[in-house]
């Protein structure tokens, strides 16, 4: 699949899960582009660890305002309503679950929610940033990936990097699948517009249970 | 005249070797450029900097590792600048990677006198080796201890000559509560104003905080 129709799908089904007035915090990359799609109408509050609520979309070019960025360091623009404050503001409303949901990326997840997503030992150290706090303090934990990364699986039965937190993972949207975290498991509730329930199994060594009514996401 | 604007290298000229430094911004976005680039012609070594992030390359506060100036790092996220990844894992630098909320709350306790923070951030990860884990009326915590430093550089975008500072936009990020927590603090402001000219409803750092005004680029 065409990497950018596999990065809206993802994208337009995240947006599915918004709801009016939740407070959302996007991760860098591709769950930034969840904020093209909220439903009109529909008041969501985006907020960037590198502290503001209110975060608008990208200004044209040549219209960057002097020191509005975003957390990945792009420059955005503010909506009406828009507030500033310091770091330790900015957790207090993330950690203080003030954060109705987060949507973020990942190394790897597993069958008891458990995310990797700040370091390859040895290879890539980026640092965590503000993504543990952001896992354990979101109300919803949302990851957003591709199903693999080309080709090599991400949901795991159990992660074998350093983990960003245990057991905070909610729900993975890929373009292949909607996985909701369970008590019991993997619960494979949605599959995507070019796929099969088959396909999906054997890119997932994970093991997911089979929702009754397996849906065909709506894009 | 206030006796808190000095020249900018004399402020400088304070930051010695062997030092811990806060500095403020968030990837460059707030950091004090200007003091950083007098500190990297000062040949500053040994450094100890808390900051969120390394910056770019030769940018900002990557400038400081790039020089070689940095002897550890307490930071949350190093990722955009490679330089930092690339001294660490030749052992020529330690690389302490805090989360970024436990490390705006180990520098506001730091500077609120606190005994440290306890957070649920972390537990069950690496980030917990170490570090004492206190349960609270049954639910578990890390004991996040206090940060402080010799010094804190941070950007002021409105700073009126005794030293009260405003910020702009996303520039706030950690220089107020750094402003709390370090035994002297500098500030480069971007537009020093009169007394009085700021609504005291509006000002984020008073100036008791404030040790050193410095002219910073006129900028906005």
């Amino acid at each position: 699949m065409d990497k950018k129709l596999m990065r809206a799908i993802i994208a337009k089904r995240v947006a599915q899960e918004l709801s009016d007035g939740d407070v959302v915090n996007l991760g860098i990359g591709l769950p930034t582009e969840v904020a093209n799609y909220v439903p009109s109408g529909m008041d969501v509050i985006f907020q960037s660890e590198n502290g503001l609520i209110g975060v608008g979309p990208a200004p044209t070019e040549g219209e960057e305002i002097k020191d509005l960025v975003n957390a990945g360091g792009m420059p955005i623009t503010t909506l009406d309503g828009a507030v500033f404050f310091d770091s330790a503001m900015s957790f207090s409303i993330i950690r203080g679950g003030h954060v109705d949901m987060t949507v973020l990326g990942a190394l790897q997840v597993d069958e008891k929610g458990n995310l990797a997503n700040w370091i390859i030992p040895g290879k890539m150290v980026p640092g965590m940033g503000g993504a543990m706090d952001l896992v354990v303090g979101a109300k919803k934990v949302i990851v957003s990936m591709e199903h693999t990364a080309k080709g090599k699986p991400k949901i795991l039965p159990e992660c074998t990097l350093p983990l960003t937190a245990a057991s905070q993972v909610n729900l993975i949207i890929t373009e292949m699948a909607v996985i909701e975290v369970t008590p019991n498991g993997l619960l494979l509730t949605e599959i995507g517009p070019e796929t099969t329930v088959e396909d999906v199994i054997a890119n997932t060594p994970a093991k997911l249970i089979l929702a009754d009514n397996i849906k065909v996401m709506k894009i | 005249m206030s006796k808190k604007i000095i020249d900018i290298a004399d402020a400088v000229s304070k930051i010695e070797d062997g030092m811990t430094v806060m500095i403020g911004g968030f990837m460059g976005v707030g950091t004090p450029h200007k003091i950083i680039n007098i500190m990297v012609e000062n040949g500053l070594k040994d450094l100890t900097i808390i900051c969120n992030d390394t910056g770019l390359k030769d940018n900002g506060i990557g400038r400081l590792v790039y020089n070689k100036m940095v002897k550890k790092v307490i930071t949350s996220h190093i990722g955009t600048n490679p330089e930092t990844g690339r001294q660490m894992t030749e052992g020529e630098i330690i690389v302490d990677l805090v989360p970024q909320g436990s490390l705006a709350e180990k520098i506001r306790s730091g500077g609120a006198g606190l005994g440290g923070v306890l957070t649920p951030t972390g537990l069950g990860t690496i980030v917990e080796d170490g570090k004492q884990i206190v349960e609270v009326d049954g639910k578990k915590f890390l004991l996040e201890k206090p940060l402080r430093a010799d010094v804190a550089i941070i950007l002021g975008h409105t700073v009126d000559t005794m030293g009260n500072i405003q910020y702009n936009n996303a520039a706030r990020n950690f220089n107020p509560i750094m402003a709390t927590a370090a035994d002297l603090v500098i500030v480069e402001a971007e537009n020093i104003v009169d007394v009085r000219t700021l609504n005291p409803n509006n000002i984020i750092t008073p100036r008791i905080f404030v040790d050193y005004i410095v002219e910073g680029d006129i900028n906005g």
